[in-house]
């Protein structure tokens, strides 16, 4: 085929096309609601709820988890976009584990040397490890259908910030049932549930996001 | 902001998502030997810069829902064509063929092939099946309109540009399975 040709084929074909910005937002939303609705069914809130929300502690959590949410989905939009600058949203999205980090120094300051242990290792690792990757499922499939209809000249990258993204919103989640709440524990299996859901996410990004 | 290209490129852009079809194929027009000059600096050569010329061009058209109005253009364009210049030299270097350049005394010369011609999209052109694939192999190779394609194959324009729209994204989608 000639150039000049296939340019003619593409001027023929010119009609108006929906901004990519929307068909991104309609897929996190869907996301969204589908991971809050299998939170609500399958883990639900902390009966004591009411009582923590004066906790700095277990405020932190979902703190944390929508601070991440935030960075990464904003992170999503650029790199879905190619050639548009990320800088801005790597450093919002740098902000989670920076203050993820400042709460384990001042619970280090808070709690005495025998306590850390038992506060890292919590009650709960195990559930927490599950419940994260499983509630960011529906929102890593939904991002990541979105992020087709863009164009992310790095697929890998693209598909593990999407990971990160659904994580933040399953940890946010996540954090009104679990009932560890030294940020010790929130630093360690937060972050570790967290990096499954991105490595996944950068498999399948690898995989599906290419185009 | 100011560089002329960059608003004389983005003003196109923004007619043609206006429906203006002259002002976008000037655009892809301009693009073309902007995105060969970027091939070769990749190293590419012959019918590959050609191969991710096209492939660019198609690139942008399927996916101009990823320009914003409000951002500069050249940064997307250079972008998209990074993107599928590696893409195309990842073909090249899985299929690696035998070195010619040592048998350039022996080798005939190739009859006057036209240098804009490509062999790996016509390989997937070919490859379309049904309708849409014969809309667009009429349209792009034969250089036949819509309006003709439309009688040729009695359907209305509507219809064929339905088939055409279809076609394109096929073949950008085939193209891209093509690197694993």
């Amino acid at each position: 085929m000639r150039t000049d040709d296939l340019i003619d084929t593409l001027a023929a074909d010119l009609a108006p096309r929906r901004p990519v910005v929307s068909a991104l937002g309609t897929a996190g939303a869907v996301g969204l609601a589908a991971t809050v609705a299998l939170f609500l069914v399958g883990w639900g809130l902390r009966p004591d709820i009411v009582a923590m929300t004066d906790s700095p502690r277990f405020l932190a959590k979902p703190l944390l988890g929508a601070m991440l949410a935030i960075g990464a989905l904003g992170l999503c939009v650029r790199l879905a976009h190619p050639g548009a600058p990320v800088r801005g949203w790597v450093v919002v999205l740098a902000a989670a584990p920076v203050a993820a980090l400042s709460f384990v120094a001042l619970e280090l300051a808070a709690l005495p040397a025998e306590a850390w242990a038992p506060a890292l290792l919590g009650d709960n690792s195990l559930l927490c490890l599950v419940s994260i990757p499983a509630l960011a499922l529906p929102m890593l499939l939904a991002l990541l259908s979105g992020m087709r209809r863009g164009a992310p000249v790095r697929p890998a990258l693209a598909g593990a910030v999407a990971g990160l993204a659904a994580a933040g919103v399953a940890a946010a989640l996540y954090a009104l049932c679990c009932t560890d709440d030294s940020p010790l524990f929130v630093a360690t299996w937060y972050t570790l549930a967290a990096g499954i859901v991105s490595a996944v996410g950068a498999i399948a990004g690898r995989r599906y996001l290419r185009w | 902001m100011t560089n002329p290209v960059e608003t004389h490129w983005s003003s196109l852009m923004r007619a043609a998502s206006r429906g203006d079809e002259g002002a976008y194929r000037r655009l892809l027009t301009e693009l073309a030997p902007a995105v060969r000059a970027k091939a070769a600096r990749y190293g590419l050569s012959g019918a590959d810069v050609e191969d991710a010329v096209q492939e660019t061009l198609l690139a942008i058209h399927v996916k101009r829902g990823t320009w914003r109005e409000d951002e500069p253009i050249r940064p997307w364009v250079f972008a998209i064509a990074g993107y599928k210049i590696v893409d195309q030299m990842r073909r090249r270097y899985r299929h690696a063929a035998v070195d010619i350049s040592d048998f350039t005394e022996i080798l005939p010369a190739e009859a006057e092939a036209d240098p804009t011609t490509t062999s790996d999209m016509d390989r997937v052109v070919a490859r379309l099946t049904g309708r849409a694939g014969e809309i667009v192999r009429a349209i792009g190779m034969e250089g036949v309109s819509v309006t003709e394609a439309s009688q040729r194959f009695g359907m209305s324009e509507g219809a064929v540009r339905v088939a055409l729209h279809r076609g394109l994204r096929k073949l950008a989608d085939l193209r891209a399975s093509m690197v694993t």
